[in-house]
């Protein structure tokens, strides 16, 4: 169906205004096409919400996103912290009765804010996840004390954490020597693959 | 001297645990005209029969009293067991000491006492039995099966089958009812018309069937096996045995533009109409009304255009009278008028339909040939919103109950629109989805999931014109937002109510019906298709909302009742039933009018004390119909000058059980 109704989506204007405003109708498709979820599938029982670690912390509950995203509240979903906050743990995921993984849902929208130049409202996790992603393709694996100063740097949170910082290192977690894998050829070419378009 | 065994059962523990039950034996062997008592764990079983039959051979007992359950349970079994034995099966009686005692108190010694009395006051009834016999009441093995749609039809078609005669009785000119309205069914989506109409052929063309059309039951009497049942035929101004069907009579009919009842009057017909195309019978009538020919007295264009001849302007409405045996009812429903909701536009809006007005939009043989075009200015909609619950679960300005069938209808007519007009945008407002049968919830689901149809958690508060579209606002509760949609058309799933002449037929039958004029079944769980009155039944949608499976099912378990009463040739009476006393009768008639089965007739007779040779003098006195009869003693209760009675409960039975538990306490 999906090709079908996406057309119809696409050529019909939105009929239906939610928070005020238009919605689009084909949001929950361009999700979709990311992620392969199809949200309409989503019959709201909540079991994800109910069992989200991270969700008392989200303004938006997880199956709330789901129903947005069935509904077309684009703007409203991609300003969100809760995109940001899911720790993609995946819990919703292996408990939703209809197999759907509201963390894969999550990362579509992540990446279609990111497409849409929408800046995260969680900056600190939005940094980590580019200073990861950065020392991963350097090196192919995460040199710890780089990473940390960067998102430091980043976030503009200097002090934050130093004391667990110290202990750390004490314990021999922080290495000073950065190293390399073998296969970081390949690493390399992974992310030409997946580069954003 | 009756000789009286009296046996207490321990009923496990249910009774034991409660009540000394060797006690209570060794206390009733002491009652007067008891020669045997003694107590056993488990009277119904086979041992403790075997038992009873053994004091009867080796006592030589006349009377049996079981000191054990209610007599709802167990005493056909214990009355069969003494039958055995050669007596008469209504010399036993049940002391119940489990419901009216072991079960409600918790004092054992007290417990014990009550026992003992139930059973001195039981062992003074019996003494006082008389022998009863049962009856045998003749049967005519022909229904009648009232309402023609689909329930009625797969009732009639079932008794025929069975090799009964049926007459079946529909209001309307064609049978078919709800269900040929329709344009596909869910869950499998298949034509109606391809299933129903040839259910109507066959009916037309059984051999065992008798379809009266246009009809209306005007009255009943009699009671099971033997009822006679008053038909009014109204006047179809058409003679139905020359008609050949050939439809040249509504073709040149002049009246033109009447609003189509089957057509939930989107479409048209004229003064002489066939409902829909493949009427049964394909005969057509004459709205009277309209007519020109009956309102001006001038026209007669039919019955100069009808090439047999058929048209008969003076035809009268005629009254059978039908001697069947049981009576199905299959009357249907009827669907809720939204135009007392302002909210929704007082039904002023064109483009605010019904869901039935919508089966007729798609429906091939409806006013737009199938195509789906809002009744305003017949634009292809490209958006439609779709609102359950209009009338139902709403206490305020409808029914607090459920009507079960429009969930699924929703989710059909969502993925119907979807399936014609690809482009279109299907939205569904719900409460709750309520899709509980087979196949059902997958047919939701494939709606949402795979048709994309929007459905929406949230009533919708207000219907309002703008810019050419309807605007609907309600809300997403999931979301905790009010929500707005713009509709080109708007179909509201419509409570399902009884038909509004329920009650009157109700009343015609002598069968009761619950506080919203659906028809009452004997028992929710246990009697589903049968009435409290014998002989009569129901099926469909008359009962409570149904989907066409339920109705269809219900429709086979009445039609299988009626052959089970069939299949005997005689009904036997039971005996336990009011009699008048003739003789010391004033004819005051209070017994008549608080018989809740409508049992008892006024007769006159010839008073003899009054009359001579030469002069008859007549007096009113009351009759029990024994056909009718169930035994419920309220006519006894009632009457004033101690003529009605009951048997097997008489005054002098109910006042030794008194005076016995007067004198065991004095």
């Amino acid at each position: 169906m999906s090709q079908l109704s996406k057309e119809a989506n696409e050529a019909v204007k939105s009929d239906i205004v939610v928070f005020g405003s238009e919605t689009n109708p084909s949001f929950y498709t361009e999700v979709q096409e990311i992620c392969g979820e199809n949200a309409l599938q989503c019959y709201q029982c909540g079991e994800c919400t109910a069992g989200c670690p991270a969700a008392f912390a989200m303004e938006l509950s997880p199956n709330k996103v789901m129903r947005m995203v069935q509904l077309g509240c684009e703007k409203e979903v991609l300003e969100s912290a809760t995109i940001w906050l899911c720790a993609g743990c995946e819990t919703c995921a292996t408990r939703c009765p209809k197999g759907l993984s509201v963390a894969k849902v999550m990362d579509a929208c992540r990446e279609i804010a990111g497409k849409k130049g929408i800046k995260s409202s969680e900056p600190g996790v939005s940094a980590f996840h580019e200073v990861f992603l950065a020392g991963v393709r350097q090196n192919g694996r995460v040199f710890e004390p780089l990473m940390i100063a960067l998102h430091k740097v980043k976030s503009r949170n200097l002090f934050q954490d130093v004391p667990l910082g110290m202990k750390m290192f004490a314990k021999g977690k922080l290495p000073l020597v950065p190293s390399r894998i073998k296969g970081l050829e390949e690493v390399k070419k992974i992310f030409k693959k997946t580069a954003a378009k | 001297m009756a000789r009286i065994g009296v046996f207490v059962c321990h009923c496990g523990t249910n009774i034991a645990k409660t009540v000394d039950v060797e006690k209570a034996a060794q206390a009733a062997a002491n009652f007067p005209d008891v020669v045997y008592a003694t107590d056993y764990k488990y009277m119904c079983s086979e041992p403790g029969q075997n038992l009873i039959k053994e004091a009867i051979r080796e006592h030589k007992l006349d009377r049996v009293v079981v000191a054990a359950c209610s007599p709802r349970l167990h005493e056909p079994t214990f009355q069969r067991c003494i039958a055995q034995e050669g007596l008469n099966p209504y010399f036993a009686e049940m002391a119940n000491i489990r419901e009216h005692c072991s079960w409600v108190h918790e004092d054992r010694g007290q417990a014990t006492e009550k026992a003992i009395d139930i059973i001195a006051m039981l062992t003074a009834k019996a003494k006082r039995n008389e022998p009863l016999f049962t009856k045998e009441i003749p049967l005519t093995k022909k229904a009648m099966v009232i309402g023609g749609g689909v329930a009625g039809i797969r009732a009639a078609l079932d008794i025929a089958d069975a090799g009964y005669k049926v007459v079946l009785v529909e209001k309307t000119p064609s049978i078919g009812g709800r269900m040929a309205q329709y344009d596909k069914t869910f869950p499998t989506l298949d034509c109606a018309a391809c299933i129903l109409t040839p259910m109507m052929v066959d009916c037309a063309s059984h051999p065992n069937i008798e379809i009266m059309t246009y009809s209306e039951v005007e009255e009943v009497s009699g009671y099971v096996g033997n009822f006679k049942v008053k038909v009014r035929k109204r006047a179809k101004s058409v003679d139905a045995s020359k008609c050949t069907g050939c439809g040249v009579c509504y073709e040149k009919c002049v009246v033109k533009g009447l609003p189509n009842p089957f057509d939930e009057g989107l479409g048209t017909r004229r003064a002489i109409y066939v409902p829909f195309p493949q009427a049964v019978p394909n005969i057509p009538v004459i709205d009277r009304e309209n007519c020109r020919q009956f309102t001006k007295g001038k026209c007669g264009v039919c019955e100069k255009m009808c090439p047999a001849g058929a048209i008969r302007y003076d035809q009268e409405d005629e009254i059978v009278t039908e001697d069947v045996g049981a009576i199905v009812v299959a009357t249907g429903f009827d669907l809720w008028d939204y135009s007392k909701l302002g909210e929704y536009g007082y039904g002023k809006y064109p483009d605010v339909i019904s869901g039935i007005q919508f089966e007729r939009l798609m429906n091939a043989s409806g006013p737009t040939e199938g195509k789906i075009k809002r009744p305003s200015d017949g634009k292809v909609p490209e958006s439609v919103v779709f609102i359950s619950c209009v009338g139902s679960r709403d206490d305020e300005h409808g029914y607090p109950y459920c009507s079960k069938v429009c969930c699924m209808y929703n989710a059909k007519h969502a993925l119907l629109l979807k399936d014609k007009l690809h482009d279109a945008k299907a939205y569904v407002f719900y409460m709750d989805i309520r899709a509980n049968g087979k196949g059902y919830e997958e047919f939701v689901r494939r709606t949402i999931e795979d048709y994309g149809a929007n459905y929406i958690r949230g009533r919708v508060s207000r219907i309002f014109p703008e810019d050419g579209k309807m605007v609907v606002r309600g809300a997403d509760t999931l979301l905790g937002q009010p929500i707005e949609v713009k509709a080109d058309l708007v179909v509201l799933a419509t409570a399902m109510q009884p038909q509004p002449d329920a009650k009157d037929l109700a009343r015609k039958l002598g069968v009761s019906t619950d506080q919203y004029n659906w028809f009452a079944e004997a028992h929710p769980k246990l009697r589903p298709v049968e009435f409290l009155t014998a002989g009569i039944y129901v099926a469909g949608a008359c009962q409570y909302p149904k989907d066409i499976p339920d109705t269809v099912a219900q429709a086979s378990g009445a039609a299988s009742k009626v052959t089970g009463l069939f299949s005997k040739d005689a009904l036997t009476s039971e005996p336990m039933i009011a009699y008048i006393n003739e003789d010391t009768c004033v004819g005051c008639g209070l017994c008549a009018s608080v018989c809740p089965f409508t049992a008892i007739d006024l007769v006159e007779v010839v008073d003899r004390a009054k009359s001579t040779r030469e002069h008859q003098v007549m007096r009113t006195v009351a009759r029990v119909n024994e056909g009718i009869c169930h035994g419920c003693g309220t006519c006894a209760a009632g009457c004033r000058s101690m003529s009605a009675k009951l048997r097997g409960f008489e005054d002098t039975q109910i006042l030794a059980e008194i005076e016995a538990l007067a004198n065991v306490h004095s």
